[in-house]
């Protein structure tokens, strides 16, 4: 039977294509009380621009199945981190191209080597620290020269 | 300065900060600071965002984040005027970055646990990314500072520049040094010790002079340099000129 949590948890993240809200960690509760549905999320970036599009995409996905009255809220604590990626979500990363993020080790600086997606070598370099979206940098891998996103471990 | 006065302060140095590193956009040096900045300004945005609704809430007369941004004149901005200064060379962006992130980082750090949740949410959220602001800027300061003969000229005449506004974030107010010693929220004059020690090491190692500390411009948040009047206009003009605007 798919329940309403399944239904929720199965919308896209809108940038990150291959991940669902709840592999990204970003789902924090969906409770029912008759036919109206309250939706628990949380941002990932303060300033994330699609978290609009998350909200609005949770209840038409709702409405579709059959819910009449739905309410997305916006938590903060506590607050998202990349460690709130799924296993199975790092894998679908990784599989797209996507480097997944580094465990967090209490500071964002301590960035450890990033493995090229594509070929799997520990030899790559960082372009920039800022990527094509604020959750992620480019980076260059120097053995099969393909660059890439990687997520920012924060 | 009350505890409304206090959270629209934090959420005007955001809001104004980001409309300022915005309009790089299309304009640095290279595709990739392009992003950077972009970037940064959308973390500074995003913090605006939940700031100004929290203030609102706080006033009680129904203003939304709209509202504040969109519909208040000049003297109402609570920004200290750091961040509303021109641009100007890259080398004064970075300048203007570097310490404002620094102050940002502490405040934010510090303010995880205080007795106001709302303030300590956003934080704990916002502390994250300041530590990439202040990581990004602190290295071009110090590329630029320990650079070229050039390079170090300009980024030393920026820091000249910049540096008299850099007091007003640490002004006494009596109000908040209330707040803060009742432990609601962090009274930001306290923490010029510790982002001197951030920002004078980043200055040593880009082997800039940290400039004497001559007077400070005066007034208090809400008193504001020419530049802040331009930015509103730019700002503000649709939603003053079609109100209710949506797309």
């Amino acid at each position: 039977m798919v329940t309403l949590f399944d239904v929720v948890a199965a919308v896209k993240d809108p940038e990150l294509r291959v991940l669902n809200v709840a592999e990204l960690g970003i789902l924090r509760d969906v409770t029912v009380d008759g036919d109206a549905v309250t939706v628990t999320i949380t941002p990932t970036y303060s300033g994330c621009p699609a978290m609009d599009l998350i909200r609005a995409d949770i209840e038409s996905a709702l409405h579709d199945a059959g819910v009449a009255r739905v309410d997305v809220r916006t938590v903060l604590d506590p607050p998202w981190s990349t460690d709130m990626i799924s296993p199975e979500g790092k894998a679908k990363l990784a599989a797209a191209g996507i480097a997944p993020p580094a465990p967090m080790s209490g500071s964002v600086f301590v960035q450890l080597s990033v493995r090229c997606p594509r070929c799997g070598s520990p030899a790559t370099e960082q372009l920039s620290r800022f990527g094509s979206t604020a959750c992620k940098s480019l980076w260059r891998c120097t053995a099969c020269l393909e660059p890439f996103d990687a997520v920012k471990a924060l | 300065m009350s505890h409304f006065g206090y959270v629209l302060g934090l959420a005007d140095d955001a809001l104004i900060a980001a409309q300022r590193l915005g309009e790089w956009c299309s304009r640095a040096p290279e595709m990739e600071e392009d992003i950077a900045l972009a970037n940064i300004a959308l973390d500074q945005l995003g913090v605006a965002r939940m700031l100004l609704t929290y203030a609102g809430e706080l006033e009680g007369r129904g203003r939304t984040e709209d509202d504040l941004a969109y519909l208040r004149a000049e003297h109402e901005f609570r920004n200290v005027r750091l961040v509303e200064l021109d641009n100007g060379d890259f080398a004064v962006t970075m300048a203007k970055l570097l310490f404002l992130s620094v102050y940002q980082r502490l405040l934010y750090d510090r303010s995880i646990g205080v007795g106001d949740e709302r303030v300590a949410a956003v934080a704990a959220k916002a502390r994250k990314e300041s530590a990439y602001h202040v990581d990004h800027s602190a290295r071009w300061v110090v590329r630029l500072g320990d650079g070229t003969e050039e390079s170090h000229r300009r980024m030393q005449a920026a820091i000249d520049l910049v540096w008299p506004y850099t007091h007003q974030l640490f002004q006494v107010d009596p109000d908040v040094h209330a707040l803060g010693v009742a432990g609601v929220v962090v009274d930001p004059s306290t923490l010029r010790p510790a982002w001197l020690a951030t920002v004078d090491a980043v200055l040593a190692e880009a082997t800039l002079t940290r400039p004497a500390d001559v007077a400070a411009p005066a007034g208090g948040r809400g008193a504001h340099t020419e530049a802040l009047a331009k930015l509103l206009a730019e700002m503000q003009v649709l939603h003053r000129a079609h109100p209710g605007a949506r797309w």
